[in-house]
């Protein structure tokens, strides 16, 4: 199994791996504090939009992916401010709504879409060193933004209304962390793909809240913990010859259960 | 001094007026009591005067700017320091913040969005959370506790600034009332150095512990 670390492809995949479990880490920490799991699936599926039109433009999948995420992340926060809407609503409209036109664009789209499952269901394996660039990039833009701005964040994000009698304004953070979940979640698509992109951004993070209490806390410990399943992931799916996205969500799962059931068990006693 | 001059405030929401015509000076060191019937405009009338509504008609002065008093302003007028106890309802009980980091947050406006919170921030957070009894609890989660201590917590949110004014909404919601004599007690004290701007349902407390009352039902009249 460690024999693999001799190819270019293997370091490849684990480096960038590692550099999506930082992100994730981070990001996911304030999407489930923020209770925003199911708006982060949203734009994963939107995003999907994004890759038929650019399959049938024959542009950059990741580029139509990215414009379509983070133009459906900055609907969301905009719309979702107008009450007549309720907000699970408008998840379901902009979640079914770029499925939609990415199947049917793909559809339009003359002979076979290359690398559509690899975007649909995650191929580490085949990461270039354009995407290791683009992850390293954003991990520490990631990285350097929550260092700046972890506290004004989650205190704008735990009571907004409380920071505007502080005559801060939390719509440039708002606008700021929306693209940063956007970006975050098109570049782990390479890794998980589409389909499982919202399991790194909730498992790590719902086992380092089973320890941790105080966001500071939780920040470093979901990102270890990302790191960690993401690492043993990506070499348990090199031995098992199973896919690698999958195989770290499973990984994480398999830390989760015992570790909540432990807890509980604790708890009794 | 006046600090808050109100001047035929009407406001709304949705192209419904809740505030018709509202006349309303607070002066400095004043405990003003806000009471009314539910959908009177209580709430509307607190965020008008926070900053957080913008009122269809009138206007509001601080007149602590004219004077030239010290006030730290924004693109707005004079912001004095807001201290804000809002209604405990939209409070997200599980959001993972500490008792301190809590506190903490009553410091934005000074602190900003790039300050840094340094160890005599740090001091003055635990030395207030000791005098409100919150000293076991400094690194708690707000999940553990009551909502009597959850109460403290945010009052001293609301007061770590040193704030000029204390605008507090229906603080005694889902306090029990053990902790409410308690609780009066802990603002008749602050109000030595706070002007306080409280709204409650309860008429008959908070007329013997304000010193001033006025009864809002869209339209504003004093007691």
């Amino acid at each position: 199994m460690f024999d693999l670390l001799e190819y270019d492809f293997f370091q490849n995949a684990l480096l960038c791996t590692l550099l999506t479990g930082i992100s994730c880490g981070l990001t996911g920490m304030y999407i489930v504090a923020k209770r925003m799991v199911f708006i982060s699936g949203g734009i994963t599926h939107a995003s999907f939009g994004g890759l038929g039109i650019a399959f049938f433009l024959g542009i950059s999948p990741m580029f139509g992916a990215t414009v379509f995420a983070v133009l459906s992340a900055l609907v969301f926060l905009f719309m979702s401010k107008d009450k007549k809407i309720r907000e699970d609503s408008l998840i379901g409209i902009i979640w079914s709504a770029g499925m939609a036109i990415g199947i049917l664009f793909i559809y339009l789209t003359p002979g076979y879409a290359p690398d559509l499952m690899s975007y649909l269901f995650g191929n580490i394996l085949t990461v270039t060193s354009e995407q290791i660039l683009l992850s390293a990039v954003l991990c520490a833009v990631i990285v350097l933004f929550f260092a700046l701005f972890h506290r004004p964040l989650f205190y704008i994000a735990f009571d907004r209304d409380y920071s505007r009698t502080h005559r801060i304004n939390g719509t440039v953070l708002d606008v700021c962390i929306t693209i940063i979940i956007a970006l975050c979640i098109v570049v782990c698509m390479k890794l998980a793909g589409a389909i499982l992109v919202i399991s790194y951004m909730t498992i790590p993070q719902t086992i380092a809240g089973l320890f941790y209490k105080n966001f500071r806390q939780l920040l470093l410990a979901s990102t270890v913990i990302s790191c960690t399943s993401s690492v043993i992931g990506l070499f348990l799916s090199a031995w098992l010859d199973t896919p690698a996205g999958a195989s770290i969500v499973i990984c994480s799962l398999l830390l989760f259960i015992p570790i909540l059931t432990l807890r509980k068990k604790s708890r009794k006693i | 001094m006046n600090l808050i001059e109100l001047h035929n405030i009407s406001a709304g929401y949705d192209g419904k007026t809740v505030l018709q015509a509202v006349n309303l000076t607070i002066e400095e060191g004043d405990f003003l009591g806000i009471i009314g019937p539910n959908g009177g405009g209580k709430t509307t009338l607190l965020k008008v005067i926070l900053g957080l509504i913008k009122p269809q008609s009138g206007e509001i002065v601080y007149p602590c700017e004219q004077s030239g008093h010290n006030c730290s302003r924004k693109n707005n007028p004079c912001q004095t320091f807001w201290g804000y106890l809002p209604q405990n309802n939209p409070i997200d009980k599980k959001f993972p913040i500490s008792v301190t980091e809590l506190v903490f947050s009553g410091m934005l406006s000074q602190k900003g969005l790039f300050g840094r919170y340094r160890k005599t921030d740090k001091q003055k957070v635990y030395a207030l959370l000791e005098h409100y009894g919150l000293e076991n609890y400094l690194k708690a989660p707000i999940n553990d506790l009551s909502g009597g201590q959850l109460q403290r917590a945010l009052l001293c949110r609301a007061v770590i600034a040193s704030p000029k004014v204390l605008i507090l909404d229906e603080p005694m919601t889902f306090v029990d009332s053990d902790f409410e004599d308690e609780f009066y007690g802990i603002l008749k004290e602050l109000n030595k150095t706070v002007t306080i701007v409280m709204v409650s349902h309860d008429i008959n407390t908070i007329q013997s512990v304000a010193k001033r009352t006025v009864y809002l039902n869209h339209k504003l009249s004093e007691r």
